[in-house]
């Protein structure tokens, strides 16, 4: 088995076991969110030797040529020196530009960027408390002058980083942004190709950027966006969309919920995405579809929509993974 | 000029591309199969399944005995038998008649598919 020196220390990597996993259960403190590859929070950097390609899946081209990989998705075949990169390498500072509560306990964290930062809209970065806590977040923006990133964070029961940006985080203060990434974005070139956005949550969040940025380029295909939300409250862009599908006439707005409320509004459905999704398109060939929110969901949504006659290449997915740390 | 192969008269690469997702949607919406491939990565599954069409459509390929034991041990534990092999033969046919191949052509497909049968339940 390959082995793994991390300051000073040598390792013996085991079957199965990552590098993330090795140096964490050797009671290594190494940075980490989804562990599943996504997130890039624990990024590491090779110093001798080199790490199989499906550890820089997803990373820059110049982040690989530095030797940058991520370590829970790291299975060395040979020896490797490992250290943690300089963060100044792959983070930036932003500064809290505004917070603005939505309904549904979400709040919109507004970004202020010291330098342009370049993004497709609907990609997601990684943002830092400190050098410990990071949590992965999708933009809601599209590239702008102002250099004003938005995201759209819910507070979760117990979570650390969204308990701070809603109870503690005031405009002003500093974190740090790392990315961006993901593959999940607007592709211009095919103008007239009707799209379908499916999101439940905060999965709305690359759903708003990805409109905007369609719309930007011209996009004269009819445009359907589902939110889905257990409750009412959960429909936090509620206003904001009915108003943009007012005004654009190929953006349609399909507002969802699972749960029934007295004060339920005749607009709303109670219905699943699921059946939504096929209320609109009972046959999306030619369509393009872009799914985000619960993994689960994503899951079914993908395998629905392909068997309905989606091409699989037009299934642009982005599933919300919980953090495990 | 040469008689060209099983590989070329189905259309090459270009045959396998158009095959793949029709066949994929039969094979997951066919009862009979459907659940050997619940909770399966869709996407590396639909590239897995490339391979597999370019072999049985008489292409280059680089598919051995072991390769298809190994990839099936797990589905044979969970009672992978010929039935399901016969039905994924089915589905294979009917996705190349939608497609407009030959009945000589879809017969030869079903026959190198065949070919693996032992190999795939791992006998």
């Amino acid at each position: 088995m390959a082995l793994l020196k991390f300051k000073e220390q040598v390792m013996e990597m085991t079957s199965g076991r990552s590098v993330l996993e090795t140096l964490l259960e050797h009671g290594q403190d190494i940075p980490n969110g989804c562990r599943a590859g996504a997130c890039q929070s624990c990024m590491m950097q090779v110093t001798r030797g080199s790490v199989p390609e499906r550890a820089q899946r997803g990373l820059k081209e110049t982040h690989k040529l530095k030797g940058l990989f991520l370590a829970c998705s790291c299975h060395p075949d040979e020896d490797i020196d490992i250290c943690l990169p300089d963060s100044e390498q792959f983070k930036v500072p932003a500064t809290v530009h505004r917070l603005i509560e939505r309904s549904g306990d979400v709040v919109e964290l507004q970004l202020k960027m010291e330098q342009e930062f370049e993004y497709h809209a609907g990609q997601f970065v990684t943002l830092w408390r400190d050098a410990h806590l990071s949590r992965s977040y999708s933009l809601t923006t599209m590239p702008k002058s102002d250099n004003i990133l938005s995201f759209h964070i819910r507070r979760i029961e117990g979570g650390a980083f969204s308990s701070w940006v809603h109870n503690e985080l005031q405009p002003g203060e500093q974190l740090l942004v790392q990315g961006p990434a993901g593959d999940c974005f607007y592709v211009p070139g095919n103008a007239s190709q009707n799209l379908l956005l499916v999101g439940t949550g905060t999965g709305l969040a690359p759903l708003i950027g990805i409109i905007q940025d369609a719309l930007h380029n011209g996009h004269s295909g009819e445009i359907h966006l589902v939110h889905g939300a257990l409750h009412h409250s959960g429909l936090y862009y509620h206003s904001e969309l009915k108003n943009l599908a007012a005004t654009q006439a190929n953006v349609h707005y399909h507002p969802c919920v699972l749960k029934q409320t007295e004060d339920l509004p005749d607009e709303i459905k109670l219905a699943s995405v699921n059946d939504v999704v096929t209320d609109i398109v009972a046959k999306p060939e030619g369509w393009k579809a872009y799914l985000c929110g619960d993994p689960d969901l994503v899951a079914k949504l993908r395998k629905q929509i392909f068997l309905a006659g989606c091409d699989m290449k037009n299934i642009y997915s982005d599933p919300f993974l919980p953090s495990q740390n | 000029m040469s008689i060209p192969t099983l590989y070329e008269r189905l259309g090459g690469e270009a045959a396998v591309d158009a095959a793949v997702e029709i066949f994929y949607r039969k094979v997951l919406s066919d009862d009979r199969v459907n659940e050997f491939f619940d909770g399966v990565d869709m996407e590396a599954q639909i590239s897995k399944q490339k391979g597999f069409l370019t072999m049985v459509f008489g292409g280059p390929n680089e598919y051995t005995g072991k390769d298809m034991r190994d990839g099936h041990k797990h589905l044979v534990a969970r009672g992978l038998n010929d039935s399901h092999v016969d039905c994924i033969i089915e589905l294979l046919g009917a996705t190349l008649t939608e497609l407009g191949a030959a009945e000589t052509d879809i017969e030869e497909v079903a026959k190198i598919a065949n070919s693996v049968r032992d190999d795939v339940l791992n006998r």
